[in-house]
């Protein structure tokens, strides 16, 4: 692509982007001492990771079992309060074994 | 253990999973009529996966700069309630050009694992947290627009759910730990379901999608499951 027609586009997104992170980092100065909002803050995290994974999981590799195999291994695995490595491995290896088992043995 | 190597441990699962998926977004980039510089360096300026799809996606088609402005706007509001979540989380040692500075470097995993700390974190935290991450983003995209294709998708799946794993290895131990937490997250799930099968709901897109999720499911917990004022977060809080 031309450079100065991609400059532009990646000024625009790379300008919103930063200012969307930090004007709320730099203002908010003060504790948030309102019960109501801190509870709010504090679910936000969680609601949003979930809210990423599931459904979209389902989509991400060649095909849903092998997805299912992926999210299944990641939700054992993070039951027994692994570390982050552990789980994302178990979903990756569950998700190749899966793919492999398709593949070689059901076909 | 010391704030930075304490961060610098934190962040190298982030940059594995970060390697994998930005990976796919240097193939994309490339296969889309990028050169390679330039995918790296939407990468290296935005750190973001959902708004740099998007962003690439209107870059190749053409599309205006009010597109480009919304479609940022909305699929990345969310890293503003991280950010205003991650301020109250963060001690002294963190200055007005260090909020600048590691601002940019908010991104999903970057915030989760940083607010999983019971203590309030600072400079050396944070220098220590975003460098496996950044090199991650940065080098995944890089090698995907170099040689992506030459892995077979068979692998290129597998190393893609490495992310989701480690949002669930971030979201089910509280859940275990409070059947509070799990309500909430339980509704979530069951809104980003809707909003990925139900007609009319679906034709939103994906990022505002999130933001009404997290969001509705957010303000209810708020609202009947309010945290009290010693607790920092209600995940922490075993319940009896």
């Amino acid at each position: 692509m031309n450079w100065l027609v991609f400059l532009k586009y990646l000024a625009l997104m790379a300008v919103v982007t930063y200012l969307i992170r930090v004007l709320p980092y730099v203002f908010m100065r003060k504790e948030v001492k309102n019960r109501f909002f801190r509870s709010f803050l504090a679910y936000v995290p969680y609601t949003v990771l979930a809210a990423m994974t599931f459904p979209a999981i389902l989509s991400a590799t060649g095909n849903i079992y092998s997805a299912l195999a992926g999210l299944l291994a990641g939700i054992i695995v993070a039951f027994f309060e692994k570390g982050l490595l552990t789980v994302a491995l178990s979903s990756c290896v569950a998700v190749l074994a899966a793919e492999l088992l398709i593949k070689f043995v059901f076909h | 253990m010391n704030s930075f190597r304490k961060g610098f441990t934190d962040g190298i699962p982030i940059g594995l999973g970060y390697l994998a998926v930005s990976f796919s977004f240097g193939i994309l980039a490339v296969a889309g009529g990028l050169n390679i510089w330039q995918a790296t360096l939407i990468s290296m300026t935005n750190l973001t996966s959902a708004g740099q799809f998007a962003g690439l996606t209107i870059m190749l088609s053409g599309g205006s700069i009010v597109e480009m402005i919304i479609s940022q706007i909305v699929i990345n509001l969310r890293y503003s309630l991280m950010s205003i979540s991650l301020s109250q989380h963060i001690d002294k040692t963190m200055n007005l050009p260090r909020k600048l500075f590691y601002g940019e470097f908010h991104t999903d995993e970057i915030f989760a694992v940083s607010v999983g700390h019971p203590e309030k974190l600072g400079n050396r935290y944070f220098l220590g947290v975003i460098i496996a991450p950044y090199i991650g983003w940065t080098l995944g995209t890089f090698l995907g627009a170099v040689c992506g294709e030459v892995l077979p998708a068979i692998i290129t799946n597998a190393l893609g759910v490495a992310l989701y794993g480690m949002f669930i290895a971030i979201v089910v131990p509280p859940m275990k730990h409070s059947w509070k937490m799990a309500t909430v997250v339980g509704i979530a799930v069951l809104l980003s379901v809707a909003f990925a099968y139900v007609p009319v709901l679906k034709n939103i897109t994906p990022g505002f999608a999130i933001i009404i999720c997290a969001v509705t499911a957010s303000l209810f917990g708020a609202f009947v499951f309010p945290v009290s004022d010693d607790e920092k977060k209600p995940v922490k809080a075993k319940e009896e």
